[in-house]
């Protein structure tokens, strides 16, 4: 069983790899703006929702208020940036340092919450760091903050002419959370989460320390999430609060995760290579009208997948090699 | 501030709380009945709130003759999306949690999508209704009348409820299915029956609340997203599933919204709901009424 479990973890990390190097050789080929926009997107998300897998996937925490995090890291790159001059690299890590100490600040009482109580503190929180970052003059308030432009560098991490180095980061970024994820589905934080979703007063009575590893997930989850957010934050080059802390990027970072597959290495992946594109298409195409079609589309996939694929679309994968492996 | 208008602001906070009651009533109900949150609840207000505008815009009838028959089509597509969508997110066998909640948060996203579709995201508003616009004035308190008369509707709503769920053979039925849905098929009570009457039933409440919201408040595909958020609020304050717990909850809302709004600017008055909701399950982790 074990080995079984290893040459998995083996063939996860090679088939990744050969992943990122065929998504890295992309652009060679595809010189379309329009197009490179839309797999930026893809990557953003991938990231993201990989990350919000990490709390509400493997542990079981269900947050639909992760915008907060997201918006955290937008807003301190861009505030360290525009008012202090600080290198968005360093505004990135202090987003991530900031939005790691407020998950677990948070965490602290609403870790006690179970269920929809928990779901309903985590969107009533996000909602109003929104209503207090509207209100704050200092930072913009309502109209939020525009990026100036001080010349393409990687130094100052922007580029107006190219969008491709936005790409490589956020294919890195999409990695990075990936590799996250893989490397701690085989720590005991990952068997603790796992155990701590199942059953928690089982887990508590076995001796994992639920609280400790509920801090531990949130803390990681908002660091990356907050990363993503500072990233977003020089790839638009300009931000206000509904565009980073609204509840739809809450909403937007589950989906992936929960259509490819919640609490699985591969599903915020598959989900948002499946999701990203197609919205972005349906919304080019049947949605400039404003008229709704796109939602219609997105809403009707959305329920659609949850009712036919419980487990996602991942379950269709190991299905298919379930049966493969019968065969055998 | 004067005494006359803190006064003033807390009456007006009760009669919209008690309007908040009537919107969180169903969501409540459907709750404590199977243990889902219908995150499509505020798409349920919108439609109720666009049924009342045609029928108003179409065949001049008033909301408040409009209302019963609001709510009784509501009630329809209350038990439909039982049948067609629920129904069958209740059978995920894995992750049975998250399939509810997405469920339901699609088919809010595609309701929103259809409403656009067919009534465009233009805002839209009763225009000349009967109590419209019209205050009343009682010991020098001003009350809006529209709100007023949602307040009242509100309280006999509450109270026939209650009539209904300890007086009928349903309400029997439903507090039944509620306490032990398995124990119930055993004396020939069909589960299912009694789920999307109780949908139905949810959606009507939320159905009268939309036709009374529809005389004061504009009409737009995006309208329940704002009080799906405080409806969520105001059951969870109750205790999820306690029906009379949303009536509690509801003048709790109304009342912390009020006060919220006399001391800090009105762009910021949910936060006050907000920080008492966060209070309130950080002391009680299963809402004021909930069971512990």
């Amino acid at each position: 069983m074990d080995t079984h479990f290893a040459q998995r973890r083996r063939r996860d990390l090679i088939v990744a790899a050969c992943l990122a190097a065929i998504a890295a050789l992309v652009p060679l080929f595809v010189k379309d703006v329009y197009v490179e926009n839309i797999m930026v997107l893809t990557l953003m998300y991938a990231a993201l929702s990989q990350s919000w897998n990490i709390l509400s996937g493997y542990c079981g925490q269900i947050s639909l208020g992760h915008a907060l995090y997201f918006g955290l890291g937008a807003y301190t790159t861009a505030l360290l940036f525009t008012k202090f001059g600080v290198l968005p690299w360093f505004g990135m890590l202090a987003g991530g340092a900031i939005s790691a100490v407020i998950a677990m600040a948070l965490g602290y009482p609403c870790f006690r919450l179970r269920g929809h109580y928990f779901v309903i503190a985590t969107i009533v929180i996000a909602e109003i760091a929104l209503l207090l970052i509207q209100n704050w003059d200092w930072a913009g308030a309502a109209l939020g903050i525009d990026i100036p432009v001080r010349g393409d560098s990687w130094l100052k991490f922007q580029f107006t002419r190219s969008k491709l180095p936005y790409f490589y980061f956020a294919l890195a970024l999409a990695c990075i959370a990936w590799l996250v994820t893989w490397w701690l589905e085989d720590s005991k934080w990952g068997y603790w989460w796992r155990a701590v979703k199942d059953n928690p007063d089982a887990a508590e009575s076995l001796g994992v320390v639920v609280f400790n590893s509920k801090m531990g997930a949130a803390a990681v989850s908002a660091f990356l999430v907050a990363v993503g957010g500072s990233f977003y934050a020089q790839f638009v080059s300009y931000i206000d609060p509904e565009s980073v802390m609204g509840f739809q990027f809450s909403l937007l970072m589950a989906l992936p995760a929960v259509l490819g597959g919640i609490g699985t290495l591969w599903g915020p992946v598959l989900g948002a290579v499946i999701l990203i594109p197609l919205t972005e298409l349906t919304r080019s195409f049947v949605g400039g009208s404003g008229r709704g079609v796109d939602l219609i589309v997105y809403g009707a996939l959305i329920v659609a997948i949850s009712l036919a694929l419980p487990k996602g679309l991942v379950s269709v994968f190991s299905m298919l090699s379930g049966r493969k492996e019968a065969a055998r | 501030m004067t005494a006359e208008t803190i006064i003033q602001s807390l009456a007006s906070g009760l009669l919209m709380g008690l309007l908040y009651g009537l919107i969180a009533a169903g969501l409540a109900l459907i709750f404590g009945l199977m243990d889902v949150v219908n995150f499509a609840h505020g798409e349920f207000l919108m439609i109720a709130m666009y049924v009342t505008f045609f029928l108003f815009a179409f065949f001049a009838i008033d909301p408040l003759l409009a209302a019963p028959l609001v709510a009784a089509a509501l009630f329809v597509f209350g038990a439909v999306v039982y049948l067609l969508v629920v129904r069958f997110a209740m059978r995920a066998k894995a992750n049975a949690g998250m399939v509810q909640i997405f469920s339901t948060f699609g088919l809010a996203i595609v309701m929103r999508g259809l409403a656009q579709f067919f009534f465009t995201p233009d805002y839209r508003s009763v225009t000349n209704s009967w109590v419209g616009g019209k205050t009343i004035s009682i010991g020098g308190i001003y009350l809006p009348e529209p709100q007023l008369i949602g307040a009242m509707l509100s309280i006999a709503a509450f109270v026939a409820l209650y009539f209904f769920i300890n007086r009928t053979d349903f309400g029997r039925a439903l507090e039944a299915t509620r306490e032990d849905a398995g124990a119930v098929a055993l004396v020939g009570i069909d589960k299912n029956r009694v789920f999307a009457l109780g949908w139905g039933l949810g959606a009507a409440l939320v159905g009268l609340a939309g036709a009374i919201m529809a005389i004061f408040f504009y009409i737009y595909p995006d309208v329940g997203a704002s009080f799906a958020l405080i409806a969520y609020v105001t059951v969870a304050l109750g205790g999820f599933g306690s029906v009379f717990g949303a009536f509690a909850g509801g003048i709790i809302v109304g009342l912390v919204e009020a006060t919220t709004a006399l001391i800090l600017p009105p762009s910021l008055k949910s936060v006050g709901i907000y920080a008492v909701y966060l209070l309130v399950v950080f002391i009680r982790p299963r809402g004021l009424f909930g069971s512990m």
